[in-house]
């Protein structure tokens, strides 16, 4: 509290100066003193109070540069995040999305293409085209006197182009081959099958129907049935529609029938891996000594001593029967071997 | 007719015979046959060769007891001669090379397979190198197809069967784009055999018929050719294919099967088309562009691989591009430059594939620049096997590269136009660009580092020296003795027509 202005002047002021033994110029110093001190101490404390506050300041503006910077870091390298998984995240689906309509436009570009040129082709079935030429008319006319089949078919691709079909039947040859290489899970050394196998035939039992009654009852009555059928066209392949590929095709549809239905275990005792080796080689090698047989002796002009027969009968046809039957017993132990391999790696 | 006429036929059923034995025998076995079998084709490509160089004429051989246009039948003359000689010699040497990475490279009990599929290519080749007849030719390309697909996958990593599914879909699709043509053909002319082909397009195109269709034959079966032998933009299945497959398997893929089919392609010119047809048809500069495309393309590519085998797969590309190159000139001198290319390509990009599997065997089996340095020192006979084809590649004088370059650029220097001086120019930046890479390669291999991957007492086998060493010398003999092969092509390329 503020004293009065006058309070050094008053009676009892007066008083206690006397008993001090104090003038009033003493007072009056120690006042005067008393203030500067205060103003000292006030502008110490203001000078500690800028500091303090320029600190602050400093710290503040240290910390929001920090903080600012932190942030442009965060932000370059999401950016750079960004940048570096656009290819992932957005170029794919562009790029695919221009691949799929480059593909399609590729795709309408040469169905067009292909569609505008059958336009231009000659009319079909007419019969000045110029596919009605001297190679149809002594196919038609010579062909069941050259051959001695009555299928004609049969007598193209067996007999007059047969070095063709020679090598259509080494196509599928070699493609089960390339399957078997792909799919074929290995025995040990004295034959019996590794763990590998052995997990997959494991696996295998879980899918197979196990002695599905009605399944072995139909296939009972269907199996002989469909094999005798494709037995049949084989044979028939001179003298009807048919022949080898088709008839090797429904052999080996039997087989696989007969497989879901009884198990690998029965179908086993006849088609095993050394009866499949026997079997799929003999008739190829066959088919490649007598056809060999019966191109040197075309081309050196020999006669080749092989009788055609009497049209329509069954043994007619000179090699056109046997050829028939090897490709069908080829084609049919192809079908079964690649329904093995892809159900568990082989027989 | 002499007997030597037979031989033709002999090799393709012997190849298709035996091919089916080896499925029942042991691998050792099945590998004495295969190699028995190339050489005795060997030799009867060389008697078939000599014979007709001697007649001066090429002869048809009929298979079977009817005539041509109703029965199937084959062609012999000097080209074929020696295309099929070639192509038994590079699969002769490059399955005695790499013979012994087969048995590291391929489950025991599956060895015998490979040589099945060795001995069903090499008949599908002598197939497609004789043949007289447009479907007979599609047959073998199928065969030719799948057992090319075989010899990738039989390595059976992650890496081969993914290569083979790109192979198997990019070749099937170029094998169903020239099965419609050959259809599309077959409804115009009404043959399959090529001499009666020929005549009626030639007859059509006198007449000004059929103009759009026959174009559009042209079209697809070059463009399906143009996809299975890898030219330019259609190369994606190439580099993984040649990089991954076992060393025998990359050889024979990259200098037969897509030579096989290039030359099948010059034969649909010559013999079935006509090559007057077909350079009207102006798909010769498609051929061109493409071919101009890929020598730089397939160089760049090569430039950035640090895989030494996926490196030469690349320059593969390039080395197509440069046949195509010479077929888009449309001119004789341009067809000869291209087939002799065909010949010193397959000669040395083979070896270099052996060579290289050589030399990572001696660097811990890896593939890279970084581990193969100083493998030069490691394995002599590969490192100095492999510069041989890096300076026959960038065609440095001497080697075979030098002399396919310089018939190359006589060919376009033959009339001046832009296209020809498009040709020199690319010629030139081409062969920059290939020094680069092999020298970049070289230079490699000959800097002495890596030492821990020594082997102690190492030698490299002898089948694998002997291959080598063959191959040096073919390079030699087509960069020094190119005058008789290259009359040898022309006299066969003037047979064609």
């Amino acid at each position: 509290m503020k004293p009065r202005s006058d309070y050094e002047l008053s009676l009892w002021r007066r008083l206690v100066r006397f008993v001090d033994g104090e003038t009033l110029a003493d007072v009056e110093r120690r006042a005067e003193e008393n203030r500067e001190s205060d103003a000292k101490n006030q502008q110490m404390a203001d000078a500690e109070a800028e500091k303090r506050f320029e600190q602050e300041e400093k710290e503040d503006r240290e910390d929001r540069k920090r903080r600012l910077e932190l942030e442009h870091e965060k932000e370059a390298k999401s950016l750079l995040e960004k940048y570096k998984n656009w290819p992932k995240e957005h170029g794919v689906k562009i790029f695919g999305r221009l691949y799929a309509v480059m593909a399609v436009l590729l795709c309408a570009i040469v169905i067009t293409t292909l569609l505008v040129t059958v336009s231009y082709l000659p009319e079909y079935g007419s019969p000045d085209n110029p596919n009605n030429n001297e190679v149809v008319e002594k196919y038609n006319k010579d062909g069941l006197y050259d051959t001695g089949a009555t299928n004609n078919v049969a007598s193209m691709i067996l007999d007059y182009r047969a070095f063709d079909t020679l090598g259509e039947s080494h196509v599928l040859f070699v493609a089960a081959v390339c399957v078997m290489i792909l799919l074929r899970l290995e025995l040990t050394k004295d034959g019996k099958p590794t763990d590998v196998k052995r997990a997959e035939e494991e696996n295998d039992r879980l899918y197979e129907p196990k002695n599905d009654k009605i399944l072995q009852l139909s296939a009972k009555i269907l199996v002989p049935m469909i094999i005798m059928f494709g037995i049949y066209v084989i044979l028939n392949g001179h003298l009807s529609p048919g022949g080898g590929f088709s008839g090797g095709a429904i052999i080996g549809a039997g087989l696989i029938l007969y497989v879901n239905a009884f198990g690998f275990e029965k179908a086993k005792r006849i088609m095993n891996r050394k009866n499949y080796a026997i079997i799929s080689v003999v008739p190829l090698l066959f088919y490649a000594i007598a056809k060999g047989y019966s191109f040197f002796t075309g081309a050196n002009h020999l006669e080749s001593g092989i009788p055609t027969g009497t049209p329509g009968a069954i043994l007619s046809g000179g090699l056109i029967l046997p050829l028939n039957i090897c490709v069908g017993i080829v084609v049919a132990c192809t079908m079964y071997h690649f329904y093995t391999l892809f159900r568990k790696g082989g027989m | 007719m002499d007997f030597v006429c037979n031989f033709p036929f002999f090799c393709i059923v012997l190849c298709l015979a035996t091919g089916v034995i080896s499925s029942v025998l042991k691998p050792k076995v099945a590998k004495a046959v295969s190699v028995t079998l190339v050489s005795v084709c060997l030799v009867c490509s060389f008697c078939v060769l000599f014979y007709t160089i001697g007649t001066g004429e090429s002869f048809t051989y009929m298979m079977g007891h009817f005539p041509a246009p109703w029965g199937n039948e084959i062609r012999a003359g000097v080209l074929e001669g020696v295309m099929a000689s070639f192509f038994c010699v590079i699969m002769l040497l490059s399955l005695l090379g790499g013979e012994k990475y087969l048995k590291v490279d391929i489950e025991e009990p599956k060895q015998n397979l490979y040589f099945v599929l060795i001995n069903l290519l090499l008949s599908s080749l002598l197939a497609l190198v004789y043949t007289n007849d447009l479907f007979t030719a599609y047959v073998f390309v199928e065969i030719n197809t799948i057992a090319a697909g075989g010899l990738i996958m039989i390595r059976s990593n992650g890496h081969c069967i993914l290569a083979s599914m790109k192979y198997m879909i990019m070749s099937l699709l170029g094998s169903g784009l020239l099965l419609i043509g050959i259809t599309l053909q077959y409804d115009l002319t009404g043959h399959l055999l090529m001499s009666n082909i020929k005549e009626s397009i030639g007859a059509l195109a006198a007449n000004g018929e059929y103009t759009v269709p026959l174009t559009v034959i042209i079209g697809l079966m070059s463009v399906g050719i143009a996809i299975k032998s890898a030219l330019f933009p259609f190369h994606a299945w190439l580099s993984d294919a040649y990089g991954y497959s076992t060393a025998s398997s990359a050889a024979i893929l990259s200098s037969l099967v897509s030579k096989a089919y290039i030359f099948l392609l010059i034969k649909i010119m010559y013999r079935v088309i006509g090559t007057d047809v077909f350079w009207d048809s102006k798909i010769t500069n498609v051929f061109f562009a493409l071919g101009i495309a890929g020598m730089l393309f397939g160089s760049f590519s090569a430039i950035k691989e640090h895989d030494m085998r996926r490196m030469i797969a690349f320059s593969s590309v390039a080395q197509i591009g440069y046949i195509y190159m010479g077929l888009g000139f449309g001119t004789e001198l341009g067809m000869v430059a291209a087939v002799f290319h065909i010949l010193s390509h397959a000669a040395t990009k083979s070896m270099l594939f052996v060579a290289c599997r050589g030399l990572s065997e001696v660097s811990g089996d890896k593939k890279d620049f970084s581990d193969l340095k100083g493998s030069g020192f490691r394995n002599i006979i590969a490192g100095v096997a492999f510069s041989v084809g890096a300076f026959s590649m960038v065609g440095v004088p001497l080697f075979a590269g030098f002399i396919s370059k310089l018939y190359l650029t006589s060919a376009a220097l033959e009339e001046m136009s832009v296209k020809m001086l498009v040709a020199v120019i690319t010629l030139a930046i081409s062969t920059i660009l290939n020094a680069l890479y092999f020298i970049r390669a070289v230079i490699s291999i000959y800097t002495p580092r890596n030492e821990h991957y020594r082997i102690e007492g190492f030698r490299p086998g002898k089948t694998f020296c002997f291959g080598l060493a063959c191959f040096m010398v073919i390079n030699f003999v087509l960069g020094l003795a190119s005058y008789p092969i290259i009359n040898a092509i022309e006299q066969g390329l003037q047979m064609f027509s």
